[in-house]
């Protein structure tokens, strides 16, 4: 019934106010989902259903822009830009470049 | 729908659908008064199916007692909460 954003009136623990840096990967998403939406690919309260969509589980454990990622990776298969197969296949690709494990 | 004018009071349906719903669950089914309209904009919850968000809502600012909102409330009864909210999130009492 509530999701998993919706927490107003919960309790919670201390809010950690400290700045910090945006790392490079970050600042990437944040320039894909600017080109995205230039491109007519992605609205921000399309955008904030994705993110509400990954459930209790996911949204608690992600970092701010995994949950982007996350979000934006689902979106763009529901939209047919690409599959899953092609995702899971760059993924390999990738881990293999950097020698690392298949997790 | 008829359009809602300041003084009016409202209860925010309290209905749980799926989606993007800007209408957070600690105020549906709550009662408040309207203060305000802000203006008509594309709807939310049909923008975030990728649409074009027509046809446009109407948002109300609406005024609630936060004793109304939580009821271990500790503050002045004078306390109040303004929230932003879609016409078809409310009804006229």
């Amino acid at each position: 019934m509530r999701g998993p954003h919706d927490i107003g009136g919960l309790k919670a623990g201390p809010v950690d106010t400290s700045a910090h840096e945006m790392t490079f990967w970050e600042k990437q998403i944040d320039a894909l989902n600017v080109l995205l939406a230039q491109k007519g690919l992605r609205k921000v309260d399309e955008n904030r259903r994705y993110i509400e969509m990954l459930g209790h589980d996911a949204y608690n454990t992600l970092s701010y822009y995994e949950r982007w990622t996350a979000a934006l990776s689902r979106q763009l298969i529901d939209k047919g830009v690409f599959t899953q197969d092609e995702v899971d296949a760059k993924v390999a690709e990738i881990r293999d470049r950097l020698g690392e494990d298949a997790a | 729908m008829s359009e809602f004018h300041a003084g009016d009071c409202v209860r925010v349906r309290e209905d749980f659908p799926p989606g993007h719903i800007r209408t957070p669950v600690y105020v549906r089914g709550k009662t408040g008064i309207v203060k305000r309209k802000l203006g008509t904009f594309a709807n939310p919850e049909v923008l975030a199916l990728g649409r074009d968000g027509m046809p446009a809502k109407a948002l109300y600012e609406v005024r609630f007692r936060q004793k109304d909102l939580w009821p271990d409330y500790s503050g002045p009864d004078a306390d109040t909460l303004d929230i932003d909210i879609y016409e078809h999130w409310l009804n006229r009492i």
